[in-house]
């Protein structure tokens, strides 16, 4: 038991900064990724059939994109990607590519998240703003996204949880964080301390997300 | 020039699916609504009605015709032209649509926002507004919080923000219980009366034609089979669809099981008599009768308040010998139809 003690003693700053590294990771990645999953999202909700800026097209195409990307494994996808990240970072390797591949698979993700949450909204309610001489861009920015928001805020935290998943194959290009750590350090070197005090943090890492998720969609939709 | 006036507007849908049929939810319509009009358009569900009050503010662009509101032809704007003339036309709904996101002032402010109205004018527009529809009270509350009735005076004062002349009002009482109805129908009155506002009323409901129209249309399979002052619509329906609706209010002339019942349990010669309120009341018509020496009960029917105007339609049992019965209901005169029940 004592040893035991010992072990996590000497365990901790390394487990303190790897979770630190995740945590900015799926910070980031849930920015980027976030951002690009609620304009995908928004735009495969307008342009279908019926929507405020109806375009068949268009729809047709994001819609064929985010089928295409979303069903790929994350740990192919993140390797078939390495050619554009070193494009575009100039590295195939580390954190930031992990963030750029998280960022890529995450928009197409919640971009379908996104969209289901906004059909839910009662269509009444843009009938009755398109009634009120509202421009679709106004009823996207007044209308359907605050309306959608506390589904969008359960939405956004079930794709955190996903991303913190996401996260933990960043070992196969050189990147850190909990899963890393627990691979490399814990798997491979048969230490399973390690593996069981990153799995511990990341489970409290995940039923804070998810409670916080909770809490503010609860806030908002008044219940 | 009438307020909105409709010429031979058809709405078609495509079909559904390859090789199925086009639906044509508006066939052929033309209407004139006058300014300061409360003009009914009461139907089945899927005769068309909620399509043709879509079509006045452009919320759906019409297959053929035209539809000239304010003397402007809507069928030919679209984009900001478009938007600007709905900002001009009010519009309630049988859900209310309010928007569950913002407090009842916000859902107020709406369409405030989008005309541009200043912030500070914007709040004092709401206010006033609500005070007319009897909600100051509630201006920070959800719309969740609120009943029906409530939110469908939300919805009222919401569509009247941007000082509309014309309100469209889809099913608006159709999702409220009678209390409640008579409440949002008064203030529509109101509406009309004290601010002018022409209302264009969809329903399925007689009642509320009854209570709030001044002229009606009656619609069936995307036409309109039968329109005129309501009152007329009313006493001397021309269609069978008219006649159905009219029945729904007005304790119409027995038929089937219930006249074989009267039969049975009254001897004598059955009649109706319709009389309005151009014509002789029924304390006249019953005068008549006692005079001519007929013995006579009343067994069906009632009198009902059309738009304020009285109009009866009275089944009695009449016994006595056939001159005097004829002799009775001629000296009884005008504005009222006797008709001897034969079937």
């Amino acid at each position: 038991m004592n040893d035991l003690v010992e072990r996590l003693q000497e365990l901790l700053p390394t487990l303190f900064e790897q979770t630190g590294i995740t945590l900015w990771l799926v910070a980031v990645s849930l920015l980027f990724g976030g951002i690009g999953g609620l304009l995908v999202g928004t735009a495969l909700y307008v342009t279908r059939r019926g929507g405020v800026l109806a375009q068949p097209v268009a729809f047709w195409v994001l819609n064929a994109l985010v089928n295409t990307i979303r069903p790929i494994p994350f740990i192919i996808f993140i390797v078939a990607l390495q050619p554009v990240a070193r494009a575009v970072l100039g590295t195939g390797l580390g954190t930031n590519v992990i963030i750029f591949s998280i960022s890529i698979a995450a928009t197409f993700g919640i971009a379908r998240i996104v969209e289901q949450n906004l059909i839910s909204v009662d269509p009444g309610v843009v009938e009755a703003a398109r009634a009120m001489g509202a421009s679709p861009w106004r009823i996207i920015r007044t209308v359907i996204l605050p309306e959608a928001f506390g589904p969008l805020i359960l939405g956004y935290t079930f794709a955190t949880v996903a991303l913190i998943d996401m996260s933990s194959v960043a070992s196969i290009i050189g990147g850190e964080g909990l899963g890393a750590y627990a691979l490399d350090y814990g798997y491979r070197r048969f230490d399973p301390v390690v593996t069981w005090s990153a799995l511990a943090i990341i489970i409290v890492v995940t039923q804070l997300v998810q409670g916080l998720g909770n809490w503010l969609a609860r806030r908002i939709l008044r219940h | 020039m009438p307020h909105i006036s409709i010429t031979d507007v058809t709405k078609s849908y495509p079909p559904r699916r390859r090789g199925g049929a086009t639906v044509v939810a508006v066939d052929g319509v033309s209407l004139d609504v006058e300014r300061g009009d409360v003009f009914g358009v009461i139907g089945y569900s899927g005769a068309g009605k909620s399509t043709l009050v879509r079509l006045i503010n452009g919320l759906e662009p019409v297959t053929q015709g035209s539809i000239q509101v304010d003397g402007v032809d809507v069928t030919s704007l679209s984009g900001a032209r478009l938007r600007e003339v709905r900002q001009g036309i009010g519009m309630i709904f049988q859900r209310f649509n309010l928007l569950r996101s913002r407090t009842i002032r916000a859902n107020v402010a709406y369409p405030l926002e989008v005309v541009g109205m200043p912030r500070d004018q914007r709040r004092a527009r709401v206010d006033e507004l609500l005070r007319f529809v009897g909600l100051e009270d509630k201006a920070d509350a959800y719309p969740e919080q609120l009943s029906g009735g409530q939110q469908q005076r939300v919805g009222i004062a919401r569509a009247l923000a941007a000082e509309p002349a014309i309100l469209l009002a889809d099913e608006a009482t159709s999702a409220l219980d009678p209390e409640t109805t008579d409440e949002v129908l008064d203030l529509l009155a109101r509406v009309n009366r004290e601010l002018g506002v022409t209302i264009v009323v969809i329903t399925h409901e007689m009642d509320v034609i009854a209570r709030i129209a001044t002229k009606v249309a009656v619609m069936e399979q995307g036409r309109v089979v039968e329109s005129g002052a309501t009152y007329d619509v009313f006493t001397r329906p021309q269609t069978d669809t008219a006649r159905r609706f009219v029945r729904t209010v007005v304790r119409a002339l027995p038929d089937g099981d219930a006249l074989v019942a009267l039969r049975q349990q009254h001897d004598g010669r059955l009649f109706t008599i319709s009389f309005t309120d151009e014509g002789a009341s029924e304390a006249r018509v019953f005068g008549a009768l006692a005079r001519a020496g007929v013995d006579f009960h009343l067994v069906h029917g009632g009198v009902d308040d059309i738009q304020g105007r009285v109009y009866g339609l009275l089944t009695i049992a009449v016994r006595g010998d056939d001159a005097a019965i004829r002799d009775a209901v001629a000296s009884i005169g005008s504005g009222v139809t006797i008709t001897e029940v034969t079937a």
